[in-house]
């Protein structure tokens, strides 16, 4: 809503404040002015001028010679290149020295030889959008009409001495979509009075009703309808104040009977409609829901196929309007149009809504409708209306309004007591206080006993309840006067949840580890979300109309969207990433969903290009599937999963690279992949190699761990025996380690791999590994016996089951 | 006899302070006073010399001996010292050469801001809660008193799945399910944070992913003014002490009175600058009291309890605290984006 700050004043007495305090206060009193627009913005010297002579430029064909009068008894001569320059014509005559909105200084020139000395403009070129202009001056000048007096200031004439207020409405402050809406709020800001438009005119002795009769079939969706009928007008334009009001407000001025119904909108937030009486073909007005696939054009001139869900308003026979959403084009008020029939009528926010919607046409009048008008204005509106059409549309007024009234008459009351509000707000006021602004709220209070209650306007449609009520008092008392206490009841310990406490553990290690963490999109092409899955995905989650292709469906793996990273940042030759993301994926159901999908917590990582740099040292580590293996190793440790719980066996995931990936086992169940990307893939993503590793945290944020508890430092030294054996290429150094352990017993401590060679001093097709063992007794010292006897069970294990040789 | 002793300690001294290292020194050591060495011979032909001769010699051997054995040892110390200071010369580096680089990796402003804002309101008594993604068009929309034909659906297009599901729209239903599981009990003490989608074409300022934090606070006899002590705690614990809060009213449909929470400008100390358009003020947070169908629905009598609740955008603050100028960049994951926040 644009709310003309001179227009404003026209209803309520704001004193001397500027447009900047007025928005203030409304803004502080929960409507709130988004911005202020300056109309004029500082636009000076530019005077209605009349052109007495206009002749052909002799060196220029598009220009022409102006003599231009403005006032003072001196002519101007300028020069005028628009096609619509005429000698008669009262104009917007920039004179030098002059500024136009755009930052063109006017000044004494000379244009192909001959002088000029100022600017006839176009309202363009005084700042105003080309969108607001009048059809017949958008490619030319602007002309004013023949009363305007020449020599005074022209942005006088066009109302721009004025400032714009643009209110940002919540959807329950649909009152303010009218001037005298805000007018009401301003007054009840103020304490002042509203002063509403006054609406005489004179009636003609022959019957409306004898003209046209109106009849309802849908009293939900239609409680009242008037018609008016107006004979004999003549259409022209509108006068220039209304014109000008109609340009601060953002709409275009068309003509006079058109600006009317649009101006009288404006002022009572009431939707107008003029249908060309002769043109709408009946006498009779019917208000129906329309037929499944009837079909009418709009004064757009689109056809469209209606539905029953729609309201219409029909001549008897065919639909003449899409009732409070837009006209029909055959019942158009037109040049030669001389009689109409003025519909104001009040039509259900819900009906309107629903058409509004389908068929996406949202007009001035749908969108009040639709937030709900004030259902006892209509009349009032209506007869605004026709005063000013018999005052400039020269028509000749039918007695009497044609009428259907199902409206309920009835005032909503809202009872409560000021012990009540001031609960609520945490306040201290006499009742006395609250009455007092219920009354510049206009709300009627009377008091029994100690309660109020308080009889509604019906303007203001969205108060209902007590609390509505404790926010106007709120409001208007000034929400900075509220007290400042803090909450008397129970005090509570705050707390994460112990799956939040893990969350921050994992982020927390994998920074420290060098990983910077990612935030995707969840939605993403259904490609996409066939990708890098961790299990068989029985169905996705799409949206039913998505913006793009690209989000449509909801991830279903983090890996494709981490690969979409890594790719983004080696296109800026950052070759060196390593990130990881936390985040959810959506699992959906076999053909379609019927509950809500399975969201399912991932941890994905992503490394790629090196992982230590050492330049001057001339030391480089890139990744390699250990990189990717220590990160998830280093995840189960902080997460105080037992090392001996977790497994790795070789993965068949067709996106990772046959030698280099693993599936993640926790206590034998699979519960997520690390290793490389498959060379295809990596080509596909245009990405250089890179490590990948998901998880399913679910399966590990709940897992329950023993909690930290101390064990005695050994007391009687340890012995260390180190091993190098010569085992089959194919046998992995887990299944040596697990002999080792099994074979050592007891006395075994701990195991460490310290050396892995395949080469010349080993025979083909065989491996060495080397161990450090160590063994200890917590009870005593180990004699040198002890450790032999175990140690040789331990090689001789080895060699029975791995034919593990002790290397030479 | 006694000259001899005189000259080899001439000789002596003589070749240990030549000796230019701790094997030279050695070697003048066994020399001298070594069993075979000119000294042990000198002691050795003593037995023919008289008994008044004897000790005096014997005598004289010993304080030769002695002072020899003195400054081997004084130069050995010193040979010691330098061959340490000739060590260390050697093993001296560059100091201006870069360390080695410990890697740190960062973690994501909005992660910061979510974590930052739960402490606080952890320190407040809160608990943390979250909810899913893919909600019902109960919880998101009904259960917060925005049945089907509400108007204030407008403001917020949505992701349908179904005709009963979608993307939410905020965290609020995380409230309206809390709610429910308290069964019409208070103290409820929550903040919930995550993402929500609405339908946005992105750009320097829209998302059509972006994350929330939602807060709500329902007990017996909370009052507004409860809720502007409350915020008031949090915006300073936030912002900073010096900074102001100012309410201004406005429209939630599932608050009432609701409120909208405004910070002084933090740039221009509310004098008013670009950022704050002016104004001198910063909108930061949605909240109100909590509506009583709302209440209702999820189980509370409106008539026992009451409560407020609020909600922030954590792109917003992100935004706000660290000056940044396009919400694409929280989710374009450029690691030069991404590594300034490592001191967060």
């Amino acid at each position: 809503m644009l709310v003309s700050y001179q227009w404003l004043k026209d209803y309520v007495n704001m004193g001397d404040l500027t447009p900047e305090e007025v928005a203030e206060k409304l803004t502080r009193g929960g409507v709130e002015v988004d911005v202020i627009h300056p109309r004029s913005q500082g636009l000076a010297n530019v005077t209605v001028g009349y052109i007495e002579e206009c002749v052909q430029h002799p060196d220029a064909d598009k220009l022409r010679i102006c003599q231009v009068n403005t006032g003072e008894g001196e002519t101007s001569q300028i020069i005028c290149g628009a096609p619509n320059v005429a000698a008669g014509q009262r104009v917007a005559v920039a004179r030098p020295g002059a500024v136009l909105p755009g930052g063109v200084k006017i000044k004494k020139t000379k244009l192909r030889g001959e002088h000029s000395e100022g600017m006839i403009c176009s309202l363009q070129e005084l700042g105003i959008e080309q969108k607001l202009v009048a059809k017949e001056f958008i490619e030319g000048i602007y002309v004013f009409p023949e009363d305007a007096v020449i020599g005074e200031d022209a942005i006088e004439q066009l109302g721009m001495h004025d400032t714009v207020l643009e209110l940002d409405l919540t959807p329950n402050r649909a009152d303010c979509l009218s001037m005298l809406g805000v007018a009401y709020e301003m007054a009840a800001l103020l304490d002042q009075e509203v002063h509403h438009p006054g609406h005489t005119f004179m009636e003609a002795e022959e019957e409306a009703s004898d003209r046209v009769s109106v009849q309802i079939d849908v009293p939900k969706d239609n409680p009242y309808y008037n018609a008016r009928i107006i004979k004999n007008i003549t259409i022209g334009p509108s006068p220039l104040w209304m014109q000008n009001r109609l340009t601060a407000a953002g709409i275009r001025p068309i003509n006079n009977v058109v600006d009317i119904t649009n101006y009288v909108l404006l002022e009572y937030g009431q939707p107008l409609h003029a249908f060309d009486l002769e043109r709408l073909g009946s006498k009779e007005i019917v208000v129906r829901r329309a037929a499944n696939g009837e079909k009418m054009t709009t004064l757009d001139n689109v056809e469209r196929t209606l539905s029953d869900e729609y309201m219409v308003i029909t001549n008897g026979k065919e639909p003449v309007a899409l009732a409070g959403v837009m006209g029909g084009a055959f019942s158009e008020v037109q040049d030669d149009t001389t009689s109409i029939l003025l519909e104001a009528a009040y039509f259900s926010p819900v009906r309107i809504r629903k058409a509004s919607r389908a068929l996406g046409l949202r007009s001035e009048a749908s969108v009040r409708y639709e937030k709900g008008i004030d259902a006892e204005r209509v009349e009032e509106a209506s007869d605004r209306a026709v005063s000013l059409l018999a005052k400039y549309a020269g028509g000749k007024v039918l007695k009497g309004a044609v009428e259907q009234d199902y409206r309920s008459n009835e005032r909503k009351t809202i009872i409560t007591t000021p012990k009540r509000l001031n609960e609520i707000l945490g306040t201290e006021l006499a009742a006395e206080e609250m009455i007092a602004i219920f009354k510049r709220l206009g709300l009627e209070v009377k008091t029994e006993e100690t309660s109020f209650i308080i009889t509604i306007p019906s303007r203001r449609p969205d108060l209902m309840i007590e609390e509505d009520l404790a926010e106007e008092v709120a409001r208007l008392y000034g929400y900075d006067r509220i007290p400042t206490t803090l909450p008397e009841g129970v005090t509570t310990p705050g707390s994460l949840s112990y799956s939040q406490v893990r969350r921050r553990k994992i982020r927390r290690y994998l920074e420290a580890s060098g990983l910077d963490e990612a935030i995707t999109y969840s939605l993403t092409s259904p490609e996409k979300a066939s990708r890098f899955l961790l299990d068989d995905v029985p169905g996705t989650v799409a949206v039913s109309m998505p913006m793009s292709e690209e989000r449509s469906t909801m991830r279903t793996s983090l890996v494709p969207h981490l690969l979409d990273v890594i790719q983004y940042n080696q296109h800026r030759q950052l070759n060196d990433a390593a990130l990881f993301e936390l985040g959810s994926v959506f699992i959906g159901e076999k053909g379609g969903l019927n509950k809500q999908p399975r969201e399912t917590m991932m941890l994905s990582v992503v490394v790629t290009g090196n992982w230590e740099t050492h330049l001057w040292q001339g030391e480089k580590k890139r990744v390699d599937f250990y990189v990717i293996k220590g990160i998830v190793e280093g995840l189960f440790n902080e997460l105080k999963i037992p090392a001996s719980d977790v497994h790795y066996r070789v993965s068949d995931h067709p996106e990772l690279h046959p030698g280099r990936s693993a599936d993640v086992l926790l206590n034998g169940r699979k519960v997520g992949f690390a290793g490389q990307v498959h060379p295809r893939i990596e080509k596909e993503w245009d990405i250089k190699e890179t490590y990948v590793f998901q998880v399913n945290m679910d399966e590990l944020l709940q897992l329950d761990v023993d909690d930290v508890s101390y064990k005695q430092l050994p007391r009687y030294p340890s012995v260390t025996r180190d091993i190098a054996l010569v085992v089959d290429k194919t046998v992995s150094a887990a299944e040596v380690q697990e002999v080792i352990e099994k074979a050592g017993g007891k006395l075994l401590n701990h195991v460490t791999l310290f050396d892995v060679y395949e080469g010349d001093t080993v025979e083909a097709g065989k491996k060495s590994l080397a161990f450090s063992i160590v063994y200890l007794d917590p009870n005593r010292t180990l004699t040198d016996e002890e450790v032999t006897n175990v140690h040789d069970r331990v090689l001789t294990e080895l060699e029975e089951k791995l034919q593990a040789a002790l290397r030479k | 006899m006694i000259e001899r002793l005189q000259e080899l300690k001439q000789e002596a001294l003589q070749e240990i302070s030549e000796s230019g290292n701790v094997k030279d020194l050695d070697h003048v050591r066994v020399k001298y006073l070594g069993k075979k060495g000119p000294i042990t011979e000198v002691l050795r032909g003593m037995g023919k010399l008289s008994a008044e001769e004897r000790p005096l010699v014997g005598q004289k051997a010993n304080e030769v001996r002695e002072e020899i054995q003195t400054n081997v040892e004084k130069k050995s110390t010193e040979l010691e010292e330098k061959a340490l200071e000739e060590r260390l010369e050697k093993e001296s580096v560059d100091i201006t050469l870069p360390g080695r680089e410990i890697k740190q990796g960062a973690r994501h402003p909005l992660t910061a801001v979510v974590e930052e804002i739960e402490d606080i309101f952890i320190g407040l008594g809160f608990q943390v809660t979250e909810g899913p993604e893919v909600e019902t068009d109960y919880y998101n929309f009904e259960a917060l008193n925005l049945p089907p034909e509400h108007p204030a659906r407008d403001m917020q297009d949505s992701f349908y799945i179904t005709n009963d599901m979608l993307l939410r729209t905020q965290t609020s239903p995380v409230q309206a399910r809390t709610m429910e599981k308290h069964q019409g009990k208070g103290p409820v003490k929550i903040v919930c944070p995550g993402k929500v989608y609405r339908r946005d074409d992105d750009d320097a300022t829209h998302s059509h992913q972006f994350m929330q934090i939602e807060g709500l606070f329902v007990d017996k006899g909370v009052r507004m003014s409860d809720l502007k002590g409350v915020l008031e705690a949090f915006v300073k614990k936030y912002f900073g002490a010096e900074r102001e809060i100012r309410l201004r009213p406005s429209f939630f449909p599932f608050t009432e009175p609701s409120v909208e929470v405004d910070v002084s400008c933090g740039i221009c100390g509310g004098k008013g600058c670009r950022v704050c358009k002016q104004s001198g003020w910063i909108e930061v947070l949605g909240s109100g009291m909590v509506h009583p169908r709302v209440l209702e629905m999820s189980g509370f009598d409106p008539k026992v309890y009451s409560g407020f609740a609020f909600g922030m955008g954590v792109e917003r603050f992100a935004l706000l605290r660290y000056g940044i100028d396009d919400i694409r960049h929280f989710y374009t994951n450029d690691i030069r984006f991404l590594d300034q926040f490592k001191w967060v």
